[in-house]
Parts: C-alpha cells; structure tokens; sequence
C-alpha cells in the first residue's frame, strides 16, 4: 500500500520535472507572466485610478473588488460552518 | 556536465516546489490520520504558493508597492516592481486555505466524537461493524475492548 | 479561575505583549492603502493577538474578552460593510465597487477610492479578526472539559 503511495507520488513528481523544464528561469524578466500587458497597465495606472500606492491594495479592493468580496464570504462561511458543525449547548 | 549543474541551478525553485509537493502528496494518500491528511494538504497548497509567488519575481524587482510619494505617475518607470497579480491572487487563495483547514479541522473533531477514533482504518472497520457481516479488524478491535 | 496555570513569567509577558500585537495589527489594517498591510493580515494579527491571551490565560478569561454574541454580530457587520460599500456606489449610479463615481466631500476621485478603499479593508479586518478568534474558541475543548483535563493532570 505504502508502496502504491510512493509510486504514484514519484510518478507525479517526474511529470513536474519534465514539464518544469519548459518554465522561465527564476526572475527572469522576459517571461508570459511578465511580459503580459496587464501587469505594465497594473503598475503605471494603479495609483491614478485608484488613489492608493500598494499596487496589491489597488488590484485587490479595486480591479478585483468583486472577488475580494467573494473572498470575505468564504472565510464568514468558513467561520458560520465551524460554528454549526460544532454547536455547544449555550448557544 | 557543467552545463547540467547550470541548468539545474537556474530553475533550482521549480525542483524546491516539485519536492515540498511530493511531500504533501504523500502525506495526503500514505497516511492514515486525518490530521496528517490536513497537513499534507496544507503542505501541498504551501508549495502552489510558493509556485506563483516565484512566477512574480522579476530580477531587481522590489514589492509592488509605489515609491515616489504623490508626484506624478511618470516616476513608476524608473523603479523596477515584481508582478503584483499572483500576489493578488495568492492572498485570496492563503484565505481559502485557511477556510478548508478550518471546516477540515472541524470535521475531524465531528468524526473522533462519533467513532472515537481519527484513524481511517478504524474508523473503516467501525463502519463495517454496522454491516451484518464483521470484519477481521472489527472483531479484533472489540476483543481489545473487551 | 482558569484550570490552565501558566508560569509567571509567561503571563506577564503575555499580558504586557499583548496590547503591542494588537496596535500593530491596527496599524497594518490602516496602512493597506500606502504600504505594506491590508485586511487580511492585520485581522489575522489581531487575531493572533487575542488566540495568544487565550492560550495562556485560558478560554474563559478570553470569552470574556470576546464573547460568542459579539463575535457573532461582528463577523456578519464586517461583511456588510464591505457589500454595503459596493451598494454605496450602485445608489450614487455607479457599478458595483465603482468607487470614484461617490461625490465624497467633493474630493477628486483618486481621493475617494482611496478612502472607500479603506473602508472595504476595515470591513475585511473586522470579519478576519472575528472568525480567527471563532474558529479558535470553536475547536477548543469549553471551559468545563479544560477543567477537567487540568484535574487529570494534576492527579
């Protein structure tokens, strides 16, 4: 059983080795994540749009708002689900 | 074979990832505790962070934070930042971690009051035990008890 | 009378540091707009604040610190203050989270997405801080079981 276990993971892991062959080399500057428009938009109007300087501010309250949003529910319905799952009696 | 060691050393974060994900895999599946279940899991999702954040650096790059007070935007352009999306992206998914642990967390608490146990293979053979037919493990179990 | 006695040394610590973690979670929830911080990781420090005083002074002294009615109530207003921001900007003909369309003091836009951005990260902080405590008081065993460990203990 044990075995099985270590294989598969061994097995996974060598295709992410294969495949991370291909991937940019670390902080290189020219890779698709880089170079993608959005981020250039992202750093130069960030602060005229959105009135803030922390560019991760800006994208998260603002571009991503919704998401945020989205976001703050999970964590309530985390909080609601543990609550109910582990109901006491003074409650 | 200098060339391998380079090669190697270029890309050494994908490696230190691929490694840490491997752990948390195998703690995920091998293991028979769920509370090492979860922390494989938590092991595995560290990795992925740690994944995009590397995708973010750029080489001289500081934190996406703007520099030059409230002078004017040109000024962005003399200062290197690093990419603040998988940032963004990565401080979301940090909560829904976070979230999942929690209500995992909360589950196993659920499963030892009512099998009074947190190991699969026991709470598996209890399960049998309700089945007419017993289990070998079941009917070990409950000499133990006896 | 909490059934957990920590040593000395460990309570005065905890109960001096205590005040300190939580002004700086403060301070890293204000400061999202400008620098490094934002609502996640200054309700998660405040928080941590409160789970430390708990882990050493035990849940009950902690309960009356933050009580299941309060954490219950407060959870729900931090989410509200944030969907409300968003309602906020639809009423003034804006969309959802538009923010630069509120005629806020008269100050130009920029202005006022930066003061509604804030806004958003204090409801963030507040709904974080609540649930990291709840979740904490939640998966601890209650008072009368910690009791009884402590007496366990001790025999």
């Amino acid at each position: 059983m044990k075995i099985a276990a270590l294989l598969a993971v061994i097995l996974a892991g060598g295709m992410l080795i294969y495949a991370g062959q291909d991937l940019p080399a670390f902080g290189d500057p020219n890779s698709p994540s880089n170079q993608h428009p959005i981020v250039e938009y992202y750093i130069n109007n960030s602060e005229t749009e959105s009135g803030v300087g922390n560019i991760v501010t800006a994208v998260l309250a603002n571009y991503r708002g919704y998401d945020t949003l989205g976001e703050t529910a999970v964590i309530f319905t985390a909080g609601m689900a543990v609550l109910l799952l582990l109901r006491r009696r003074e409650i | 074979m200098s060339e391998i060691f380079e090669f190697i050393a270029a890309e050494y974060n994908y490696w230190i990832y691929v490694t840490l994900m491997m752990i948390g895999f195998y703690a995920m599946i091998a293991k028979k505790n769920l509370i090492k279940k979860v922390i494989g899991a938590n092991i595995f999702q560290t990795a992925i962070f740690l994944f995009y954040i590397s995708l973010a650096e750029v080489e001289g790059g500081t934190a996406p934070i703007l520099m030059h007070g409230h002078d004017g935007a040109h000024a962005a352009h003399e200062v290197i930042y690093v990419n603040p999306l998988p940032h963004v992206l990565i401080l979301t998914a940090i909560v829904v971690s976070v979230s999942t642990t929690a209500v995992a967390l909360a589950l196993i608490i659920k499963i030892y009051q009512v099998y009074g146990s947190i190991e699969e293979d026991v709470i598996l053979a209890y399960r049998k035990q309700l089945a007419p037919e017993f289990s070998e493990h079941a009917r070990q179990k409950q000499e133990g008890e006896q | 009378m909490s059934g957990i006695q920590e040593s000395v040394v460990i309570r005065t610590v905890v109960r001096i540091m205590v005040p300190f973690i939580e002004i700086f979670a403060l301070y890293v929830i204000m400061h999202g707009a400008s620098g490094p911080g934002g609502g996640f990781q200054g309700g998660v420090i405040f928080g941590a604040g409160i789970i430390l005083f708990t882990m050493i002074y035990g849940i009950k002294e902690g309960k009356q610190r933050m009580s299941n009615k309060l954490s219950r109530i407060l959870s729900s207003t931090g989410l509200s203050i944030y969907a409300g921001t968003g309602l906020l900007c639809m009423v003034f003909g804006g969309m959802f989270l538009q923010y630069n369309v509120v005629p806020l003091l008269s100050l130009d836009p920029a202005n006022v997405s930066k003061i509604l951005i804030d806004v958003v990260e204090i409801g963030i902080g507040i709904t974080v801080l609540v649930i990291m405590i709840s979740l904490f008081f939640d998966i601890s065993p209650s008072e009368e079981d910690e009791l009884q460990l402590s007496e366990e203990e001790e025999q």
